[in-house]
C-alpha cells in the first residue's frame, strides 16, 4: 500500500510539471502582448495615426506612421483578395472536379502542404530577383505580388478543410440530379460562404504581419503609398527599420506601429474566433 | 497476529452465512451532460455467478456496467449520486482509491485494445505497476494466465511480437488474460463478443463460464441468446431503470413485466 | 442545355489551369534558385561550400558552415525548450483539463500563432535580450550583450508553441479512449497509463508535430534575426552571436550586387533553406497522413 502513495505522488508532481508548462505557455504571450501595450500605449497620439514621418524615418523626430498603416492595408487588402480570386477557384475545383482518391488529388495536397511551409524569405528573394531581372524596382506592386503568393496556400487549404467537412452525400445527390459539375461547385459555394470570410480574414492576417517577404520586394517610403509602382511602407517593416534607431522618438515610432498591428492582429483572431463558433452552432 | 487470524475468519463466516452480495448498488442516479441515464438503480449483484445486463441500445448498460469500475468519472460533465458497495465497502467513498477499485475488476471491452506492447508485456503490464519486478514471477504469471485462456500453445513461442499480430479473437482472450493478471474479484464484460466470429465468441463465453467459480461476472449483451447461455441472472435495463432483476429462466421464459416480455419476445430491440 | 454544358466545360480548365499553374510554383522556385546558385556551384564544389567555415565574399570564400551551425543551434535550442512544455500541455490538455479550460486555452494558443513575427522580435529585443545579458549571462558567469543563439532559441521557442501544441492535442485526441480504459482498469494511475500507453501510442504524431515545428522554425526570419548577433562565426556556446540562413538572405540581398557570386551564394542559401524545409515538411507530412488514414 506504501507504493500505492508513491505512484499517486508521482502523479501529482507530473500534474503540477503540467501546468507550469501550460502556466509557461500562455504566460508568454501575455508577456508579448503586455510589454508591447507597455511600451506602445505612451507613444499612441493623434499625431502619431494622423501624420507621416517628418524628416526622414530614421533620424527625424516629427510625425507619425500613417504612410505604413496605409500601406499595410493598401499591401494586405490587395494580396488578400488576388489570393482569394486564384484560391477559391483551386479549392472548389480540388473538391467539386478531382477524384478525392486521384494522384491529383493527393500530389496537389502535399504540394499545398510545401508552398505552406515556404519560408516568406524564399519568396521574397524568389519574387525579387525575378524584378531585377524584369528591371522593376522595389514597389507596393512587387510586395502585393510576393504576398499575394505567400497567401495562396493559405487561402487553398483553410477553404479545402471546409469543403471536407461537407458530407459526401450533398455532392453526390447533386451530381446524381443531374446538375453539371459547376452547379454542384455553386452549391458548395454557398455552403461554405461563412468560411470564405475567415479564410480572407486568416490570409490577411498572415499578409499583414509578413516582414520577411516584403523585405526585399517593397522597400520603404516615408511618403502615403499613392502608386502601385513606388515603394511604401507597411507597419511590420516600420517597426523594423525605426526600432534600431537610436533616437527615442523613432522607436516610440515603432513601439505604437507594433501596438496597431497587435490591435489589428488581436481583431482579426477575434473575428475568426466569433466566425468559427457561429459555423459550428449552424451546422448543428 | 492472533487478531488478524480471528478477524479473517469471522470475515469468511459472515460471508458465508449470510450470503453477501459482491457489489451492492444503492439508490444510484447518473446524469450524463444534464440527462438523466442512470434512474433509482438498486441491486445486489450474486458473487461467483454470471449476470447478465440486457435491454434495447441507449437504455444505460453500458453506462452502469462502467459505473461499477468508476470508468465513468473519466468522461467529463457526469454526476454521479448513491453508492455501489463492493464487499461491503463504498467505492463512491470520499476517501476510496480508484486505482485499488479498479484492480479488483478485470474489463473486457468491445472490441479487444492490446496495449501497445507485446503479448509477454500487456500480461506484465498490471502485475508490474503494482510493484512485481521478479522476472521468474513475471513469467509465471504470464504463462498460468495464458494458460487460463487456452493461449499459451497458440503463443508461447512469440510472446515478445507485438500483440496487434494477433487475431481478434486471440486479442480478446489476451486481453482477457491480462485483466486476471492482476488478480481481480469481479470480471466486467462490455458486449464483449459483439467484434467475434462465431467460434472465438464460444470460446471467450466457455472461458467464462469456467471461471464464474472463482469470480463475479458482470456481462452486459445485447444477444439474448448469450445471455441465455452463459447467465444465472438477468437484469433487464429500460430506458435508465431496472424493469426486472431475476434467474436467467424466470426472465426469459416466465417475464413479470409487460416491456420485459416485449423485449424477450423480440419486439422492442 | 447545351450552354451549360459548355460553361462547365469552360470553368473546369480555366480551374484546372490556375491549379497548375499555382502547383508548378513548387518546381518552379526550386528549378529557379538552382540555376541561379549555378555560377557559384560551379566555381566550387558543393563539399568546400557547404564545410567551409570562412565567410569573405570579396575574397570568393563563401562557406556557410557558420549559418549552417547557425541555423541548426538556434533551432535546437527552440525545440529543446518547446518541445517539453508543448508535449506537458498538451497532455494537460487533453488528459487532465477540463472542458472550459480547454475552451480558453486553445484560442489564445491560436492568438499566439497569429502574432506576425516582427512582434516576437520586438518582445525577444526588449524582454529577452536584456534577460540573458543582465540576468541569465553572469549566473553563468558569461557576460554578454544578450544577442545570442540563446535568444533566437527563445523567441523562436514561443513562436513554434502554436504549432507544436495544436498538432500533438489532435494526435492525442485520437487516441481510443477505451484503450485508456483498459489500462486504468488494470489499477495503472492516469500518468501511468499516459506515460506507458498513449505516449507510446501517440509518438509518431508526437514526432510528426516536432519535425513540422522543426521546419516552421528553420524558415523563420526576422524574429530571430533580431535578436540572434548575425555574426559568421561558429557559435561556441549560448551567450555568442549566430547568423541563421534566412537572416544571412535577408541582411544582404539587393546589397553589394557586384561582388563575383554574392548573388548565386545568397540564393544558394535560399535553396539549401528550401530543401532542408522540403524535406522535413514532406516527412512529417507522411506520417500525419498515414495516421489520418489509420483513423
Amino acid at each position: 500500500m506504501s507504493t500505492i502513495k508513491s505512484r499517486l505522488r508521482r502523479e501529482k508532481i507530473a500534474k503540477i510539471l503540467m501546468q507550469l508548462a501550460g502556466i509557461g505557455i500562455t504566460g508568454s504571450l501575455f508577456l508579448i502582448i503586455g510589454i508591447i501595450l507597455f511600451k506602445g500605449l505612451p507613444y499612441l497620439t493623434w499625431d502619431m495615426i494622423s501624420q507621416t514621418p517628418q524628416g526622414g524615418f530614421y533620424i527625424g523626430k516629427e510625425g507619425g506612421i500613417l504612410n505604413a498603416i496605409l500601406g499595410s492595408f493598401y499591401l494586405a487588402g490587395l494580396s488578400t483578395i488576388l489570393a482569394c480570386l486564384i484560391g477559391l477557384p483551386i479549392a472548389i475545383y480540388l473538391n467539386a472536379y478531382v477524384d478525392q482518391t486521384s494522384t491529383l488529388a493527393r500530389v496537389s495536397k502535399l504540394l499545398f502542404d510545401i508552398l505552406f511551409g515556404i519560408p516568406s524569405i524564399v519568396y521574397g528573394a524568389i519574387a525579387f530577383s525575378i524584378m531585377i531581372t524584369l528591371g522593376i524596382r522595389a514597389s507596393l506592386l512587387g510586395g502585393v505580388i510576393t504576398i499575394t503568393l505567400l497567401t495562396i496556400p493559405i487561402v487553398v487549404r483553410t477553404l479545402d478543410e471546409l469543403l471536407k467537412t461537407i458530407p459526401l452525400d450533398l455532392k453526390n445527390t447533386t451530381t446524381s440530379l443531374g446538375a453539371t459539375r459547376w452547379q454542384t461547385a455553386q452549391i458548395l459555394l454557398k455552403y461554405i460562404k461563412p468560411g470564405l470570410f475567415t479564410a480572407l480574414l486568416l490570409a490577411f492576417g498572415r499578409a499583414i504581419g509578413d516582414v520577411a517577404g516584403v523585405l526585399l520586394t517593397t522597400g520603404f517610403s516615408d511618403n502615403l503609398p499613392l502608386y502601385l509602382d513606388e515603394p511604401a511602407a507597411t507597419l511590420p517593416l516600420a517597426i523594423f527599420f525605426q526600432l534600431s534607431s537610436p533616437i527615442p522618438e523613432v522607436q516610440g515610432r515603432a513601439y505604437a506601429s507594433a501596438l496597431i498591428l497587435t490591435f489589428i492582429i488581436l481583431i482579426i483572431v477575434i473575428c475568426t474566433h466569433i466566425l468559427a463558433s457561429r459555423q459550428k452552432k449552424h451546422r448543428l | 497476529m492472533h487478531t488478524y487470524t480471528s478477524l479473517a475468519t469471522k470475515e469468511t463466516q459472515t460471508v458465508t452465512q449470510m450470503q453477501l452480495p459482491h457489489i451492492q448498488i444503492k439508490d444510484l442516479n447518473v446524469h450524463i451532460e444534464g440527462k438523466h441515464i442512470l434512474k433509482n438503480i438498486n441491486l445486489a449483484i450474486p458473487n461467483n455467478s454470471i449476470t447478465s445486463i440486457i435491454g434495447p441500445s441507449g437504455c444505460g448498460k453500458t453506462t452502469l456496467l462502467k459505473t461499477l469500475n468508476r470508468l465513468m468519472d473519466d468522461s467529463k460533465n457526469v454526476k454521479i449520486n448513491g453508492s455501489v458497495l463492493v464487499n461491503g465497502e463504498d467505492i463512491y467513498a470520499k476517501d476510496a482509491e480508484v486505482t485499488h477499485i479498479r484492480k479488483k475488476m478485470g474489463l473486457l471491452s468491445q472490441r479487444p485494445f492490446p496495449l501497445p506492447m507485446s503479448i509477454f508485456e500487456n500480461i506484465t503490464y498490471g502485475p508490474r505497476i503494482h510493484g512485481q519486478r521478479d522476472k521468474t514471477v513475471l513469467k509465471e504469471i504470464v504463462e498460468t494466465q495464458l494458460k487460463n485462456v487456452g493461449l499459451w500453445e497458440e503463443v508461447k513461442d512469440r510472446l515478445h511480437h507485438s500483440a496487434t499480430t494477433l487475431s481478434i479473437g486471440q486479442q480478446q482472450r489476451l486481453c482477457l488474460a491480462r485483466g486476471l493478471a492482476v488478480q481481480p474479484e469481479i470480471i466486467l464484460g462490455d458486449e464483449s463478443t459483439s467484434a467475434l466470429d462465431p467460434i472465438s465468441t464460444q470460446t471467450i463465453e466457455n472461458l467464462l463460464i469456467d471461471l464464474k467459480s472463482e469470480y463475479t461476472i458482470v456481462l452486459v449483451t445485447h444477444i439474448l441468446r448469450q445471455a441465455r447461455r452463459v447467465s444465472d441472472y438477468i437484469i433487464f435495463v429500460y430506458n435508465g431503470e431496472i424493469i426486472e432483476f431475476g434467474k436467467t429462466e424466470d426472465i426469459l421464459l416466465n417475464p413479470q413485466n409487460e416491456i420485459t416480455k416485449q423485449y424477450v419476445k423480440g419486439f422492442i430491440s | 442545355m447545351r450552354l451549360r454544358i459548355l460553361k462547365d466545360l469552360w470553368i473546369r480548365h480555366t480551374f484546372r489551369i490556375l491549379l497548375l499553374l499555382t502547383l508548378s510554383m513548387v518546381v518552379f522556385i526550386g528549378i529557379g534558385l538552382f540555376i541561379k546558385s549555378l555560377p557559384l556551384l560551379k566555381d566550387q564544389n558543393l563539399f568546400t561550400i557547404l564545410s567551409g567555415s570562412t565567410w569573405s565574399p570579396l575574397k570568393g570564400q563563401f562557406g556557410f558552415l557558420p549559418f549552417i551551425t547557425g541555423t541548426v543551434s538556434v533551432t535546437l535550442i527552440a525545440l529543446v525548450i518547446a518541445a517539453p512544455l508543448c508535449l506537458l500541455s498538451s497532455i494537460y490538455l487533453v488528459e487532465y483539463a477540463s472542458a472550459l479550460l480547454k475552451k480558453t486555452v486553445l484560442p489564445l494558443i491560436n492568438v499566439l500563432a497569429a502574432i506576425p513575427p516582427v512582434l516576437y522580435g520586438v518582445w525577444g529585443i526588449l524582454f529577452v535580450v536584456p534577460l540573458i545579458s543582465n540576468y541569465i549571462g553572469p549566473i553563468f558567469g558569461s557576460p554578454n550583450a544578450g544577442y545570442s543563439i540563446l535568444s533566437g532559441g527563445i523567441v523562436l521557442a514561443v513562436m513554434i508553441f502554436p504549432i507544436m501544441i495544436s498538432i500533438m492535442v489532435e494526435v492525442l485526441e485520437t487516441i481510443p479512449p477505451d484503450l485508456k480504459a483498459a489500462s486504468l482498469s488494470l489499477g495503472a494511475t492516469r500518468w501511468e497509463t499516459i506515460q506507458k500507453v498513449i505516449l507510446k501510442k501517440a509518438r509518431p504524431g508526437i514526432i510528426a508535430a516536432i519535425v513540422l515545428a522543426t521546419s516552421r522554425a528553420f524558415g523563420e526570419t526576422i524574429a530571430v534575426l533580431m535578436v540572434c548577433g548575425n555574426i559568421p562565426q561558429i557559435p561556441k556556446s549560448l551567450f555568442d552571436a549566430g547568423y541563421p540562413i534566412p537572416a544571412l538572405i535577408a541582411n544582404n540581398f539587393g546589397e553589394m550586387m557586384s561582388i563575383p557570386h554574392y548573388d548565386a551564394a545568397l540564393m544558394f542559401a535560399a535553396l539549401l533553406l528550401l530543401t532542408i524545409i522540403f524535406l522535413f515538411n514532406l516527412i512529417s507530412r507522411l506520417i500525419l497522413n498515414k495516421l489520418e488514414e489509420k483513423a
